[in-house]
């Protein structure tokens, strides 16, 4: 995302923004004073173009694109420094994660490389009922044109008989199947409010 | 014998079978027995909640309720990832408002379940005292470095074991062994291994400063209790190497595979063999400081506590 | 009775939501009312002459005010209607502010509202009858609590006054925590040579009596007559014979025993004298470590000691002291950080307590003022302060701000340069909270001056990386993480209710909030009384404060007993319980249940036994009217019948 270095708080701040994050995330934002304590304990401040004490303050101002449309809600790994270290016991990583979520729905998925892997993850799961991480890798290759990525682990792990090329199946898929059908349908009838998602193959599960 | 339902999650059928292993190995041998949870299916992970939370609650939760339909009022994983998702979905079904939804799609709620991690159950249903008195073969002399991972004890209001700060469990764990564990200044820090496919050099960034914090301190070996931990930093120790200009070469296994080598358990069925790097140098002898250091996998003689006919044992191929 | 009814406007306060007018014309109709009007501010000179003029001109036997809380102003108005003749209680007050016009905005509900509580003041004042206090003498000694600075304060300028103070002292010296302190903010002046001379000073003067190593054991009584009970703690020596010449603690083999003086940083012997400037300076034996007193073999220091004062059959013993007032300064204690798992949870040497570094400052301290740091002795370069530790963090349930660490850290990075010029201090902090006079000034000193790096961010964790330790932080300002390899890291632990304030509270019957400081009895006006009459509060004990704040309520306080003991006598509050003998049929359930021991049994003529309420005693509670079942005990001013006046009024 592009920073932008001037802000008309008026115009900018999303109200519905700020309830949408506090309600799915049962957090309440205005209780951060800003202390820096979780951009401090994350490991992954190096890489995100807001650190996570300015993603907690943007979104006490309502800026709903910039949140969203961030590098840092995706690279969160959810380790969970940051909530530990909370002076004011904010679950800061369910913030993430549920802004994480809202991003999914919004479409804004800054990360695409990161989407498709997890996309194809949840495939496999759909599919199998279990995660194939042999088939997993090439199509993510292909799909993010990396093809080489890790292609130097693979003849040592075949040696070590860690990777398997079949996948393994579970019984009940169709129950899977089932579970995923559901959330799918269900999952904007919650709020209503975000943009749909594109159905297309490409982009989802 | 105490009957706990296993929850095994994905990794431990692929890159992580020796945790799978060795964790049934260590088990029975206290005592414990592993029910497998029939037909289990992928938790969902990372990629499920980020999707929908809910999503991640109705694949964990259905794991648990086959738990449940099989009597079993425990429920074990080895993997912290899938904890976090078994957790989660306990949550979700004690939450009024998504109980309904959760219940709709698992068939029933998963009420009155405790869910552990290995390193939980071996910490407290068999605990350290016990451990150093079934150990049969000391690893005194070597040094050993705990590190448990971002999510094992945290968050602590969800985690509910050890602190989250600085856990000992596993500490007090390799100390029963005889071995020496010092104290580990990263024993939480995130290692990076949700970005092993998509940020190789966080990968470098992150588990090289492990790596480096563990060389530091001695540590002949890193000892994990999370299959992406161990991946990460055994699997791409060259990968990190690369990135971080550094030269280490430090075994990273298991807690049960160490703990499975103190009580005199063939290294290879343990599937001490299926580390990317190689943890020769723990079955050196150091009990006696001034003869030269041997190898001891052939010596050792299985000790009571060493079950016999483990699956797969035989086709283990030498590392 | 002739009753007049005053419903004041309060500007608009009141008469911005209720019709003051119409409220006044109502009440005329109320039975005995015989006089009612509306005024601008009632409270105001003019309003209260024209209450005055009122009672003369209509013959008022009773007043009725319809305003605020009766809190600030019952007083005001009692005084008024006392000047023009009643009985000061035949007065009674509706609030008409805070319980209506403040909290509504609807006119028409409102002002019935104040109607309906001006009729049960009405009512009730019907029953009211002229009540009549008495006077005690007061004992014009002054009991201590605490010899902490504000403590000292209290007594010095009290005995200056020529009263006679106890101090009570749970330390075995006085001083509290200034005593460890090497210099002082803002003027950086040393803290003993400020200190010091106020300490001799309590064991010169005359007229104060100091009880060292002692505690309370329990309080009875009320203003103007206390009843102490001071336990003197076993000091295992004779304070009488005792010269303080410290050959017993030279010759004491126990080597290891606590330091507590020096926070930890050195070691002391079992038998010691805390610091040579130590008042009373009178050497100690602390049980714990002395080898005599564990059942081995030594008494060594009974052997060397010149005057032949230690005794290791010393117990407890217990003391009581008579006083008309109390002062209350017991301080604050210090967060422990071992809370903070991030930062060590306290197992790292080097990284230590703010009070640690001041010892470490301090010439008289345990490396003899050279800053060194505790793992290895070394001369630290790169020193991090740490702001805000146990202090504005509600994960560690404080959430209050200790208001007196950024300008101690600002101070010791300061002292820090002056002592070491080449190294470099960092200091984290949250936000800089300095409004004192000259205060602000003395940190932008300490960043323009003295080159301290102050970086805006909290520290996420500190750990060892050789023998350096690494503090991962933020720099919000910046937006990055930073971090900082230190050779010693001061942690501004935060200030926190001292040890065992709830318990002293309850012996005291003063109230205190939940974290355990004493409650003021008014934040603005009464800012060193209780709500316990007699009691009063100076220093850290009320809330986290500095020494200028500790010294100047020490003041305040001592000015407050000083114009109580003015009086040679105190008016009794006749609003006490009263028991009918006629009607008691001695259950002694009030005995039982009163919660000041103010009810006792009467012998009648006969030996029949009813019981009596001590006026003094009674704090008018209001316990025993609930409990007696004949209703034969009364709360004066409360009765039965006045309460059943007024609900009856509120339910016609
Ligand atoms: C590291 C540090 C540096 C500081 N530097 C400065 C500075 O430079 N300038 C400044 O203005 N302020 C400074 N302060 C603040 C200063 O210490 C306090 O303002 C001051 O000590 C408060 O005085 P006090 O008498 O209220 O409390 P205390 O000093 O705590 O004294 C209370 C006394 O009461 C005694 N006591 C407690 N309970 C009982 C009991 N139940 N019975 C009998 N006795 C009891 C205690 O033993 C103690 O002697 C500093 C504080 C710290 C922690
Ligand atoms: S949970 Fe996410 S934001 Fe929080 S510390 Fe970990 S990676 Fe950073
Ligand atoms: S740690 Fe908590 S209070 Fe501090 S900046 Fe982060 S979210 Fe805000
Ligand atoms: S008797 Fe106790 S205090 Fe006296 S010298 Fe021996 S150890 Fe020290
Ligand atoms: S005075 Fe400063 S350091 Fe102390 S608690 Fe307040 S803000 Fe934090």
């Amino acid at each position: 995302m592009e920073r932008t270095n001037t802000l008309s708080i008026q115009q900018s701040r999303d109200n519905d923004f700020i309830r949408e994050v506090e309600e799915a995330s049962g957090q309440t934002v205005s209780k951060c004073y800003q202390c820096g304590n979780c951009m401090a304990s994350c490991v992954y401040t190096f890489a995100y173009d807001y650190p996570v004490t300015q993603i907690m303050r943007l979104t006490q101002l309502g800026q709903r694109d910039t949140v969203l449309g961030s590098s840092s809600i995706w690279l969160c790994a959810n380790c969970q420094a940051c909530t530990t270290r909370c002076p004011q016991n904010i679950d800061v990583a369910q913030v993430m994660e549920t802004l994480r979520v809202m991003s999914r729905k919004a479409n804004t998925v800054s990360q695409r490389d990161i989407r498709v892997f997890y996309d194809e993850f949840l495939r496999s799961v759909k599919t199998f009922g279990r995660v194939f991480e042999t088939g997993l890798l090439p199509v993510y290759n292909l799909r993010t044109k990396r093809p080489f990525t890790d292609f130097d682990l693979a003849p040592r792990l075949m040696w070590k008989g860690k990777l398997s090329f079949l996948p393994a199946r579970i019984k009940k898929r169709k129950k899977i199947a089932q579970i995923f059908e559901v959330i799918k349908r269900d999952r904007f009838s919650k709020d209503g409010k975000a943009r749909p998602e594109p159905l297309s193959s490409q982009t989802d599960i | 014998m105490k009957r706990v339902a296993y929850y095994k999650g994905c990794s431990l059928e692929g890159l992580a079978v020796e945790y799978d292993r060795s964790t049934r190995i260590v088990c029975e041998a206290f005592g414990i027995e592993l029910v497998e949870i029939p037909d289990w299916n992928c938790c969902g992970s990372t990629p499920a909640h980020s999707y929908d939370p809910l999503l991640s609650a109705a694949l964990a939760g259905r794991n648990l309720a086959i738990a449940a339909d099989n009597g079993c009022d425990m429920v074990m994983t080895p993997c912290p990832g899938c904890l976090k998702s078994l957790k989660g979905a306990q949550e979700t079904c004690e939450d009024p408002q998504q109980r309904k939804a959760f219940v709709d799609l698992v068939g029933k709620d998963v009420d009155g379940l405790k869910t552990v991690s290995l390193l939980q159950l071996l910490y407290e249903e068999v605990g350290a005292e016990a451990l150093q008195k079934a150990v049969q073969r000391p690893l005194t002399g070597h040094v050993l470095i705990p590190y448990y991972g971002c999510l094992l004890t945290r968050p602590a209001q969800k985690a509910r074991f050890d602190d989250p700060e600085n856990p000992i469990s596993m500490d007090r764990l390799i100390e029963a062994t005889g071995a020496t564990a010092p104290d580990f200044p990263y024993k939480t820090e995130c290692c990076g291994a949700t970005y092993g496919v998509t940020r190789n050099d966080f990968v470098g960034r992150l588990g090289g400063r492990i790596l480096d914090m563990a060389a530091r301190l001695g540590g002949e070996a890193i000892v994990v209790a999370c299959p992406l931990c161990q991946q990460n930093l055994d699997m791409r120790q060259k990968q990190i190497n690369k990135y971080y200009k550094s030269a280490f070469n430090l075994p990273v296994p298991y807690i049960s595979q160490i703990i499975g080598l103190a009580l005199g358990i063939d290294p290879k069925v343990l599937g001490l063999n299926k580390l990317c790097v190689s943890p020769r140098v723990l079955l050196e002898d150091r009990t006696q400081p001034d003869q030269e250091a041997q190898r001891v996998g052939a010596a050792v003689k299985p000790g009571p506590n060493q079950p016999g006919g483990i699956a797969g044992g035989e086709s283990i191929q030498p590392s | 009775m002739r009753i007049g009814v005053f419903v004041c406007n309060c500007g608009t306060n009141i008469a911005g939501t209720v019709d003051t007018k119409r409220v006044a014309s109502e009440a005329l109709s109320f039975a005995d009312v015989v006089y009612a009007t509306n005024y601008m501010y009632t409270c105001s000179e003019p309003g209260q002459q024209e209450i005055q003029r009122a009672i003369g001109e209509h013959g008022l036997q009773g007043v009725v005010v319809a305003a605020c809380s009766p809190r600030m102003h019952e007083p005001t108005f009692r005084r008024a209607v006392e000047k023009a003749g009643l009985n000061r209680y035949m007065f009674e007050m509706a609030n008409i502010r805070e319980h209506v016009s403040w909290i509504g905005n609807d006119r028409e509900a409102n002002t019935q509202k104040a109607i309906d509580l001006v009729r049960m003041a009405v009512a009730k004042l019907r029953f009211n009858n002229p009540l009549f206090s008495s006077k005690m003498p007061v004992n014009k000694r002054l009991l201590v609590i605490g010899g902490g600075v504000a403590g000292i304060q209290a007594a010095l300028d009290c005995a200056d006054g020529g009263m006679d103070v106890v101090m009570v002292e749970r330390k075995q010296y006085i001083g509290g925590k200034m005593a460890k302190l090497d210099k002082t903010f803002p003027t950086i002046d040393c803290s003993s040579c400020i200190l010091g001379p106020k300490m001799v000073d309590v064991s010169q003067k005359e007229n104060i009596t100091l009880y060292a190593a002692s505690e309370i054991e329990s309080i009875s009584g009320y203003i103007g007559n206390f009843t102490v009970q001071i336990r003197k703690k076993a000091t295992y020596v004779n304070w009488e014979a005792c010269t303080g010449c410290g050959l017993c603690t030279e010759k004491c083999p126990s080597k290891k025993a606590a330091d507590y003086f020096n926070e930890g940083l050195g070691a002391a012997r079992a038998i010691n004298i805390p610091f040579p400037q130590a008042i009373p300076k009178k050497a100690a034996i602390d049980a714990q470590f002395c080898r005599q007193l564990n059942g081995k073999k030594c008494g060594v220091c009974a052997k060397v000691c010149p005057v032949q004062a230690v005794d290791f059959e010393m117990k407890d013993s217990i003391v009581t002291e008579q006083v008309g007032a109390i002062i209350v300064a017991t301080g604050y204690d210090l967060f422990d950080h071992s809370a903070y798992g991030e930062y060590g949870a306290g197992r790292y040497p080097d990284v230590i307590s703010g009070i640690q570094y001041e010892r470490i400052l301090s010439a008289s301290g345990p490396y003899g003022g050279h800053i060194r740091r505790p793992s290895d002795g070394k001369e630290p370069k790169d020193i991090v302060f740490i702001s805000c530790v146990g202090s504005r963090d509600a994960s560690v349930g404080r959430p209050y701000c200790s208001g007196i660490c950024c300008m101690y850290i600002a101070k010791q990075a300061i002292l820090t340069r002056d002592h070491l010029p080449e190294s470099n201090s960092y200091v984290f902090y949250m936000d800089i909270r300095s409004p004192g006079k000259n205060y602000d000034e003395f940190v932008r000193r300490a960043q323009e001056e003295y080159g301290v790096q102050y970086i805006r961010g909290r520290v996420g964790k500190i750990y060892p990386r050789g023998d350096r330790m690494v503090v991962q932080g933020a720099d919000t300002l910046l937006g990055v993480q930073v971090e900082v390899e230190a050779d010693l890291v001061v942690l501004a632990t935060g200030v926190e209710s001292s040890a065992g304030a709830g318990e002293l509270a309850e012996k005291l019957r003063i109230s205190y909030d939940q974290y355990g400081f004493y409650m003021e009895s008014h934040p603005k006006l009464r800012p060193v009384e209780t709500n316990t009459a007699g009691v009063y509060l100076a220093g850290a004990c009320q809330g986290p404060k500095d020494i200028p704040s500790s010294v100047a309520q020490g003041s305040a306080a001592a000015s407050k007993v000083q114009s109580l003991f003015a009086h040679d006598t105190i008016e009794t509050n006749p609003q006490v319980a009263l028991v009918n003998e006629r009607t008691c049929i001695s259950c002694g359930k009030c005995i039982q249940v009163c919660p000041f021991g103010a009810i006792q049994w009467k012998e009648l003529r006969g030996g029949i036994k009813k019981a009596e309420v001590l006026p003094t005693v009674c704090q008018g509670c209001g316990v025993c009217n609930a409990t007696c079942p004949p209703k034969a005990i009364q709360l004066q001013h409360a009765t039965d019948n006045q309460i059943l006046a007024e609900v009856n009024e509120l339910c016609a």
